[in-house]
């Protein structure tokens, strides 16, 4: 926890200052300024094609940005290839996992970087020391023979994220691991960013769900239609809030005037429509409820976070 | 929420429980080769039976060295799929190799080993365009190498006729270098009475070697990992365009030596042969356990299915029987292997 200690006091592992890219004329992202630091989690939050993916794709250095700085430990830098950024020591986490199906989980494991004993590999090696990654990580496999395609959705991710911690990533890019798992399998992805946190890793989880980012965060920022509309620590910002400004509380009584106008004719309709309008007083409710608090409160939160 | 963040690690088991069900027969089971191995067994053992001259000693030499024509490039050509990709002109760029360098060292009177050489850049290059236009272009290798196939066919044949008046190549068998050459492609030997064509050594060399690159290199695990999923090989630094031109041209390197085989076998060559030969080449992989669709399969699977093409091409004539059939038989044995294997994966992956 020493080392956490001294990338504290340097400048954070990633930081976006105004950060924006343009495909040609169209504007994908703007604004942004994000930052992350040893040992924190900071959560991109943002409906689909709010720029979440182009947010990464920056960081992770498939893409380079047009706009605004991109700093590395406090070094300005323009990444040419994914390569240079896992060089710097950042990992993506990609939604597909960047696995083999077909492959056993110490070749997935060990895949582009395969430990070598004069020509051939360090089979046995490469076994061990995969089963101990994942057992450090808490994943307890039956057989690292068998194909990475038999293991769950849930162990996959960790089997991906446990991967990258062993080879030397300081930053951890996860986009959207806990979005095609069930409520359980989530928690495990949960349990384990909070591991890698704890191991001293800076982590920036991408999600499209409050209730997943709210509890391992520790900064948070919303986008929306490809614009920064907030970056707040947690301190600064309750579940409700996040939940209200997450789903446009705005939208939503808007869909149910729109339902329940529809509704006239059809009951099935106005239930759809009454389901909503509760929810989005349930919003009401949440947001104002924390809002505005000072930094030093955290009951809202405290509360918002144990109704999940 | 409330999951209490466990870190500390529990205690390693010395044998883990939940694998002691795994029995050998399952693990034996759960190999790509094992299904083509049961045909093999079967087929050998029904032209046992039925055909006795198929018992001779001589026979099984002679089967052996079929086998080994077809099933030196199916050992690139195995690998090519397991790679996730497809090469239709395999089988015409072994004719193209051997008459590049029957016309080079014949028109130039050079030594025979200048047309060799030649022949064998020839043939990388021809890898080596059908992989380089596949991962530039994005189009599946199936089509790409579909049109090499047409194109390779059309220049066999016109530039043979262009160069020496005639569908075939003259005889090299008098230019200096022909008997090391010889020596090399296409000699024989005698083991206790029995006439082995060096072929057989070579290929059991080709099927060691790649056996070993697959299952024991990191060249292997990126063969198997971008027939498995490219993307996600790119994703974590897999150079996957090097390796799928790489295995195209060692599709190129085995049809270049298959060629130097026939030439040096028959002194001359017919600027028609090898069509449909590409056919047999996946034939032998797709029953040896390989994946269509890449990312799984074997090398000695590829062996063995050769081993079947070779002992039913033969069996049948040394059987008696109408040799028209035999396209029958393949065909037949194709689907069966294909439906053996997918029975044999589901239940191994089952199983696990």
């Amino acid at each position: 926890m020493t080392a956490t200690a001294d990338t504290r006091t340097k400048a954070p592992l990633v930081r976006l200052t105004d950060a924006g890219k343009n495909y040609g004329n169209i504007i994908a992202l703007q604004g942004v300024t994000l930052e992350v630091g040893g040992s924190e989690v900071t959560c991109v939050l943002g409906d689909n094609g709010a720029g979440k993916s182009t947010l990464i794709k920056i960081i992770a250095g498939l893409h380079q940005h047009t706009h605004g700085t991109y700093e590395v430990e406090g070094e300005s830098v323009q990444f040419d290839s994914p390569r240079e950024a896992l060089d710097r020591g950042i990992a993506t986490v990609y939604q597909d996992l960047a696995v083999v199906p077909l492959m056993p989980v110490w070749r997935n494991f060990f895949l582009g970087n395969e430990v070598r004993k004069g020509p051939a590999m360090d089979i046995a090696g490469m076994r061990r020391m995969a089963k101990q990654e994942l057992l450090d990580m808490g994943i307890d496999l039956r057989d690292v023979d068998q194909p990475i395609g038999t293991l769950s959705g849930g162990e996959r991710q960790c089997v991906a994220i446990a991967r990258a911690v062993h080879f030397g990533a300081k930053v951890l890019i996860l986009d959207e691991p806990t979005a095609a798992l069930g409520v359980k399998q989530s928690g495990v992805v949960l349990r384990y960013i909070i591991q890698a946190k704890e191991r001293g890793l800076g982590v920036i989880f991408i999600t499209h769900n409050p209730h997943h980012a709210y509890p391992v965060g520790d900064r948070f920022l919303i986008l929306k239609r490809g614009r920064s509309l907030g970056y707040w620590k947690k301190s600064e910002i309750t579940m409700g809030e996040l939940t209200g400004l997450m789903a446009g509380g705005s939208e939503l009584e808007e869909l149910t005037h729109e339902l329940e106008a529809a509704g006239t004719e059809s009951s099935g309709l106005r239930e759809v429509a009454h389901v909503f309008e509760q929810e989005v007083a349930e919003l009401h409710v949440g947001g104002s409820g924390g809002q505005r608090t000072p930094p030093s409160d955290n009951t809202g939160a405290r509360r918002d976070a144990s109704q999940t | 929420m409330s999951q209490t963040v466990d870190v500390g690690t529990p205690p390693a088991p010395a044998r883990d429980e939940r694998v002691a069900q795994r029995s050998t027969l399952g693990r034996l089971l759960a190999r790509p080769e094992v299904g083509a191995l049961a045909g093999a067994i079967v087929i050998f053992i029904i032209f046992f039976i039925v055909a006795p001259p198929f018992r001779e000693p001589s026979s099984l030499a002679t089967v052996l060295y079929v086998s080994s024509t077809y099933g030196i490039p199916a050992v690139a050509v195995a690998l090519l799929m397991i790679g996730g990709e497809f090469d239709l002109s395999a089988g015409v760029a072994v004719t193209a190799s051997a008459l590049v360098a029957s016309m080079i060292s014949y028109q130039f009177s050079a030594n025979m080993f200048v047309g060799i050489l030649v022949a064998l850049v020839v043939a990388l290059a021809i890898g080596f365009i059908n992989g380089y236009l596949v991962v530039k272009t994005g189009i599946p290798s199936f089509l790409v190498t579909l049109g090499t196939f047409f194109m390779l066919r059309g220049l066999n044949l016109a530039v043979t006729k262009i160069v020496t008046g005639n569908v075939g190549t003259n005889d090299v068998s008098d230019i200096a270098g022909f008997e090391m050459a010889k020596n090399i492609f296409a000699s024989q030997f005698t083991v206790g009475g029995v006439s082995i064509r060096i072929t057989l050594l070579w290929w059991i060399l080709f099927v060691a070697i790649a056996t070993w690159v697959l299952l024991r290199t990191h060249v292997g695990n990126w063969i198997f990992a971008v027939g498995g999923s490219a993307p996600s090989s790119r994703a974590v630094g897999v150079p996957v365009n090097k390796v799928k031109i790489g295995l195209f041209m060692t599709v190129g390197f085995l049809a270049w030596f298959t060629g130097m085989h026939i030439l040096f076998a028959f002194n001359t060559v017919q600027s028609g042969i090898g069509i449909g030969n590409e056919f047999i080449y996946i034939v032998a992989a797709v029953v040896g356990g390989t994946l269509l669709t890449g990312g799984y399969g074997s090398v000695i699977g590829a062996a063995i299915g050769a081993l079947i093409f070779g002992m039913t091409n033969q069996g049948i004539v040394y059987a008696g029987w109408n040799p028209d059939w035999f396209y029958f038989f393949l065909g037949a044995l194709l689907l069966g292997a294909i439906l053996f294997n997918n029975f044999i994966r589901q239940r191994a992956e089952a199983s696990r």
